[in-house]
């Protein structure tokens, strides 16, 4: 490759050919404003639609101003970013994105993790000097996500979420000039589109513009209520993002911490997600065993590959885009909702209270499992299994608000029958850890010998899609993997197109896994923060003392008091359940 | 087969159209057929004349009677008159407005003769639905020739030494974006053809595909041939329902010849072309907003590099030319780089046509060589301003041109000239304001509808030119401040400092260049609230001057809201508080008694 | 329609089309060419004015001649009809009375070839170059 002379604010340097200005400039170390920008560099994913134009810098011989995160170096090049043309052209353009902001920062769900609001602090703005009509809409509320396109600045991050990264293709802008928005096709509400809730639109908006529907006021009132019996569960990635809300380094293990949290914050029971991802495990391994045994016995019924179907936005995408495979997806409900099944007919016998009492809480790295929770299925007479979610920024600020000094809380455990995991059940939180739990009971379950070793590298790793052959003592089971929905699809087209040979593949909607939920803490941009998270995942499965779910003593115990063994009817009954085509076909007939 | 004495030329370009046009032309066939002579005179429906102001036209032929203002009512007359008693309709003929002689020749008019006509060469001449009557005008010989005797970098050689430069704005040099997109490699390539015509006023390429289809398709198969496409795409609005008519009729003729198709003239080269139709938004004029638009996105532009050239419809290879720089090519391979050079300036050669509107008296479509002056543009082809008023401003190259003035009238129009003086080229829409137009509510009157069309993707553009308008709108209203006038400045400068495209990068123009040309109208709005041409409603008054008034009622009768009162033979009152400003007192008061203030 | 199959093919199709439009091209510069303007009025037509007008149409173009023919109202020579008044470019026209087939024939040949004048001028408006 060959490179290239620049100088920017009179530093001289070499870059290679291809590279942006702002890339320079960061070599050079001038760190360029930017706000529509976002590079999430470990995922691939660079959105650079050169919309904001705060990046504009001046470069000698041109005629207008150059954005920097799209202007390509060229030999011999003169930069300079902030010449009195460029911080006069950079603040004016601030104030005109803020003077059609509503600056209501006081109230705003985003207020001090709002990229718009950093900016206008960094770049000094003191007045908007031009004011005028601000753009309106109506805002959509959805089960998981609100769009309060008021506060859009149009950076357009959540469109290359939504369209490229999950190949979802909800949110696209429509309209024009003033008027242009961020919308559904048609302008119909996120509840009435193809939506799967994955929530990475709103981990990646700068403003409060698309924010969770927030559950904590709810949550505030169900614990003060005597009435209640309320219990919680909580998914493996939130111990490996809560700290950051209160000022850890991304990948520190807050486990011990969160668990005096949520009792503190007045739970009865502070039970872990990680004991159902255990559960799941027994079901789904089994029935991928099952699967598998016929299919190598020649039974023409059975289709493979088996899918995961841990992930509420993946079981959404492909109901609405795949619904002709909605077959082949394990039948297996996503840990919580096994939870929420479980609490509240075993747990609930237990305690010998009505399932009515039982409030069944979660704390989720997720938008999606808000969604997942108003599923009707997973309700019994309108009771839901699971009762509500919240997701890991509304859990932190919840402890704030009940003046929990969460860094100097001790550790503490959780709670029994349903707190005890395995380091299985933990890497349910990050991409290839579903496949990798249930390669460790599987293997066992089907060869009856004990795993030579237990960490399966060739399965982990942050790579979209991954695959990799698994010698089941001379089975080899071909295993793909893939995280994003745009990776899911290509692996989906393959199956549809008859050219997949995989046995099994885990899909997970966000990038990295839950570990890069739609709920997680904002990486405003910041993939190591991603990376950081999945090594930690990793961590806690080795700190386990078991760390294969089968082996999980709470688990053997619920089979043996309740459910009888995996697959069973009770089981079928509880854990497992059926999708449905939400094809626009479909969708249009049940409108009718 | 009939063997025609005399041809009549009725303009079917959509202006006269809108004027029964068609009308004229079957009452003609009507007439012929009634006297028997419809084997004698042909009737042919023909592009656009230019002379819109003066439409609909009719000409006559051979001897060259140059009819206007023709109504389906004066068919019989030019019939029973002019083909059967030879005698031409006096009262149809072009009165010299300078002479007022009767002028029966259309090219010993004022508006004729100074024109040069390259690109709208046919246009007027042949039926437009007839690809037999464009062959006899050498359709398809350039094409012909291309491909038999030259090799692609030879063609695109000629149209670099002619000088061609982009039609549509910008004036990028044609034959060097061919040659660019003919060295990237690639066996899918595509050529397209802007018909995105967006300018408020504008009406050259839709004339030019009304008027001569062909052109543009022979100049698109040899633009294929150069750069190693097969396929050419037309991009055109969905609101110019006749284009498109003809366009597919004249395609659906070059295939019946073979003249598109596989194999053309036994050459081995394939082309073939299908249109696409566009929703009417200006700013699928930009070429990457609309390859967008035509791959079926939202239709708004995306940063350059990659230029369409290397990554364009459907990331292959593209080259994208207007309409009207088309419709030279053919001219240029058949008389050469030279013939071409020769017409224009030192930088901008050929022709450029223009539609010529406003307060003058000459509206309509006008093709002169690179280099006329605007002076001979208004006064002499445009007839000068309209109504005997003073000119006072013209502004050129659509919504986002710049106003030049008085002192700009000896600058020769070309690309460079233009810019120089603060305008633009642009696609060649050329609007003349007099006196009595309130430069600040023009301003406004544009920025009204590049706010209306911005895409809304950059800041600038879709905000700031929103917060400009805001301040024009202050501005008129009398409630604007000199503090707004310098944040108006600095506005206007940053849009186009930092806009994502030509849009925006061009829209505070007729903001930026009235106020360095008209400062003092602005100041006039802003310390003394008055409105110097009496245009902006919130800071005029209607007055009756008791003097002039003879109390003929007239403007009472008249206004919508009942706001004038007064006894029969006194003057009348205006009761400023019911009074709406629409002006209609005005125009009825023939003693020039309501003064506006 | 048949197919353009070479070059040579649409330069022979060129070639025969463009008579169809001959008359418009003719228009476009008129002041370069013969003018025959024949007089069919109603006594023009009586004395057969449109059998001439067809003859110059129809032979014209066989002996090469370039002109434009059209016809123009009564001359006001009545006693004359049929009238053809004849104008060389770059020169004062010229009207002949009388004119049959015969006297078409003879102007074709020696006032439209060679600029001699033959008999059965109008005298009035002959006006003898200087």
């Amino acid at each position: 490759m060959s490179t290239i002379n620049i100088t920017i604010d009179n530093k001289t340097l070499q870059v290679d050919k291809g590279t942006t200005i702002l890339k320079a400039a960061q070599k050079a170390g001038i760190h360029i404003p930017t706000l529509c920008y976002m590079h999430l560099e470990d995922l691939n994913i660079e959105h650079k639609p050169a919309g904001c134009r705060i990046c504009v810098v001046e470069v000698a011989g041109r005629r207008n101003l150059a954005p920097a995160c799209a202007t390509e170096c060229t030999e011999g090049m003169v930069v300079n970013t902030h010449s009195l043309r460029v911080l006069n052209a950079r603040k004016t353009v601030m104030e005109l994105i803020l003077s059609d902001h509503p600056t209501d920062c006081l109230i705003c769900p985003k207020s001090g993790n709002c990229d718009l609001q950093s900016m206008a602090h960094q770049l000094g703005i003191r007045k908007i000097h031009y004011q005028g009509e601000q753009s309106t809409y109506r805002e959509d509320t959805s089960p998981s996500i609100i769009r309060d396109m008021d506060k859009c600045i149009m950076c357009r991050r959540c469109e290359t979420m939504c369209n490229e990264f999950q190949t979802v293709g909800v949110l696209s802008a429509v309209n024009r000039g003033f008027m242009a928005v961020v919308a559904p096709a048609f302008e119909q509400n996120l509840d009435h589109s193809p939506c799967t809730y994955c929530g990475q639109c709103v981990a990646v908006c700068p403003t409060g513009a698309l924010t969770e529907v927030d559950h904590t006021n709810q949550l505030i009132r169900t614990l003060a209520d005597p009435a209640k019996t309320v219990i919680v569960q909580t998914a493996p990635a939130v111990r490996a993002a809560l700290g950051e809300e209160f000022g850890l380094p991304a990948g520190t293990l807050v486990t011990g911490k969160l668990v005096a949290a949520l009792r503190r914050l007045g739970f009865h029971y502070v039970f872990d997600t990680d004991w159902a991802a255990d559960l799941t495990i027994m079901e789904e391994g089994t029935e991928l065993l099952d699967r598998l045994t016929r299919y190598l016995n020649g039974d023409k019924s059975v289709t493979l590959p088996i899918l995961t179907s841990c992930c509420p936005a993946w079981v959404k995408f492909f109901e609405h885009q795949f619904p002709d495979l909605i077959d082949i997806p394990s039948s297996a409900r996503s840990p919580q909702q096994m939870f929420g099944s479980v609490a509240k007919t075993y747990f609930a016998q237990m305690l010998g209270i009505d399932r009515k009492n039982l409030v069944v809480v979660s704390i989720m790295p997720c938008l999606a499992k808000k969604y997942e929770c108003t599923r009707p299925e997973f309700a019994v007479d309108g009771n839901p299994d699971v009762d509500f979610s919240i997701s890991t920024r509304e859990l932190a600020n919840l402890i704030k608000q009940s003046n929990i000094d969460f860094l100097s809380l001790p550790d503490e455990d959780f709670d029994n029958p349903m707190g005890e995991s395995t380091g299985a059940g933990v890497i349910f939180g990050t991409t290839g850890g579903v496949i990798e739990a249930a390669v460790r009971t599987a293997y066992e379950l089907y060869t009856k010998k004990p795993l030579p070793r237990i960490d399966f590298h060739e399965l982990r790793g942050l790579d979209g899609i991954r695959q990799a052959t698994i010698d089941f003592d001379g089975l080899k089971l071909n295993i793909g993997i893939a995280h994003g929905l745009g990776n899911a699809r290509k692996l989906l087209e393959d199956i549809r197109a008859g050219k997949s040979n995989f046995h099994a593949i885990e899909i997970m909607a966000c990038p990295g896994g839950c570990i890069g939920g739609g709920g997680q803490p904002l990486h405003h941009g910041n993939s190591t923060i991603i990376k950081a998270r999945h090594k930690a995942i990793y961590l806690e499965d080795s700190n386990k003392p078991i760390r294969k779910s089968h082996e999980n003593p709470y688990i053997q115990k619920v089979y043996q008091e309740f459910l009888g063994k995996p697959m069973s009817e009770k089981a079928h009954h509880l854990l497992h359940t059926i999708y449905f085509d939400r094809s626009k076909k479909s969708f249009v007939v049940t409108q009718e | 087969m009939a063997n025609y004495k005399m041809h009549i030329l009725v303009c079917g370009g959509t202006g006269c159209k809108t004027s029964e046009s068609d009308m004229i032309a079957h009452n003609l066939r009507s007439s012929l057929q009634q006297h028997g002579l419809a084997d004698d005179v042909q009737v042919v429906m023909s592009g656009c004349f230019g002379f819109c102001e003066k439409g609909p036209i009719v000409k006559v032929l051979p001897d060259n009677t140059f009819y206007v203002s023709v109504k389906p009512s004066d068919a019989a007359t030019i019939i029973e008159e002019h083909i059967i008693k030879g005698r031409p309709v006096q009262h149809l003929l072009y009165n010299d407005p300078a002479t007022g002689e009767k002028i029966s020749e259309s090219r010993k008019m004022d508006f004729y003769q100074q024109q040069y006509r390259i690109a709208l060469r046919n246009c007027g001449f042949i039926d437009p639905e007839n690809i037999d009557e464009a062959i006899a005008r050498d359709a398809y010989q350039a094409l012909g020739k291309v491909l038999t005797q030259m090799k692609p970098q030879e063609v695109i050689d000629i149209i670099k030494r002619s000088g061609l430069r982009g039609r549509g704005g910008a004036g990028f040099p044609t034959g060097l974006k061919w040659e660019i997109a003919s060295k990237v490699p690639g066996e899918e390539k595509y050529v397209v053809c802007n018909a995105d015509e967006g300018d408020p006023g504008a009406f050259m390429d839709r004339s030019i595909l009304e008027g001569d289809p062909h052109s543009v398709l022979e100049a698109m198969a040899i633009c294929g041939y150069c750069i190693g496409a097969s396929q050419g795409l037309i991009y055109i609005r969905a609101e110019y329902p006749l284009a498109i008519e003809r366009l597919k009729i004249a395609i659906r003729q070059a295939r019946e010849y073979g003249l598109l198709g596989n194999n053309i003239m036994g050459t081995g080269f394939n082309f073939d072309i299908t249109l696409r139709y566009g929703a009417g938004a200006f700013v699928c004029g930009e070429e990457t907003a609309l390859i967008h638009s035509m791959e079926g996105h939202r239709g708004e532009p995306t940063f350059k590099p990659p230029f369409p050239a290397e990554k364009g419809y459907k990331g292959k290879p593209t080259n994208v030319n207007n309409v009207e720089t088309f419709a030279n090519v053919p001219a240029i391979i058949l008389n050469g780089a030279e013939w071409f050079a020769a017409i224009g300036t030192e930088k901008s050669k050929g022709t450029k046509v223009f539609a010529l509107a406003g307060k003058i008296n000459n509206v309509g479509l006008i093709e002169v060589p690179m280099g006329t002056k605007l002076r001979t543009v208004i006064n002499d082809i445009g007839g000068g301003i309209k109504n005997n008023k003073k000119f006072k401003a013209v502004q050129i190259g659509g919504p986002s041109g710049g106003f030049l003035t008085e002192k700009h009238l000896d600058t020769p129009i070309d690309y460079d000239s233009l810019t120089e003086a603060g305008s633009m080229m642009g696609s060649g829409g050329m609007i003349v304001m007099d006196e009595s137009d309130c430069m600040v509510a023009m301003a406004k009157f544009y920025l009204d509808f590049t706010v209306e069309e911005s895409c809304g993707k950059c800041a600038p553009c879709r905000i700031g030119n929103k917060r400009l308008d805001e301040l024009l709108e202050k501005i008129t209203e009398g409630k604007a401040t000199e503090e707004d006038l310098s944040l108006l400045r600095n506005l206007g400068q940053v849009i186009k400092d930092t806009s994502l495209c030509m849009l925006g990068g061009s829209s505070p123009n007729p903001v930026l260049s009235t106020l360095e040309h008209f400062y003092d109208e602005y100041l006039a709005h802003v310390r003394d609230h008055r409105c110097p041409a009496g245009q902006c409603k919130a800071l005029v008054h209607y007055i009756i001057d008791p003097e002039q008034c003879v109390g003929c009622t007239a403007c009472a009768r008249a206004c919508p809201v009942n706001a004038i009162s007064g006894e029969r033979k006194k003057p009348h009152v205006i009761d400023q508080l019911i009074c709406i400003k629409c002006g209609t007192c005005v125009e009825k008061c023939k003693f020039n008694a309501v003064l506006v203030q | 329609m048949t197919k353009v199959k070479t070059l040579d093919d649409l330069v022979r199709l060129r070639d025969e089309l463009r008579q169809k439009l001959e008359i418009r091209e003719k228009g476009d510069r008129s002041e370069q060419l013969i003018q025959v303007k024949v007089a069919m009025a109603t006594c023009g037509i009586a004395s057969g004015a449109k059998q001439v007008m067809d003859y110059f149409i129809e032979e014209l173009p066989k002996r090469n001649i370039s002109a434009v023919v059209t016809q123009t109202g009564c001359m006001g020579y009545c006693y004359a009809e049929p009238t053809v008044e004849i104008t060389l470019p770059g020169k004062e026209p010229v009207v002949f009375g009388h004119v049959n087939k015969d006297k078409a024939d003879e102007i074709i040949e020696k006032y439209l070839k060679a600029g001699e004048l033959v008999d059965g001028i109008i005298p009035q408006t002959f006006k003898k170059p200087s």
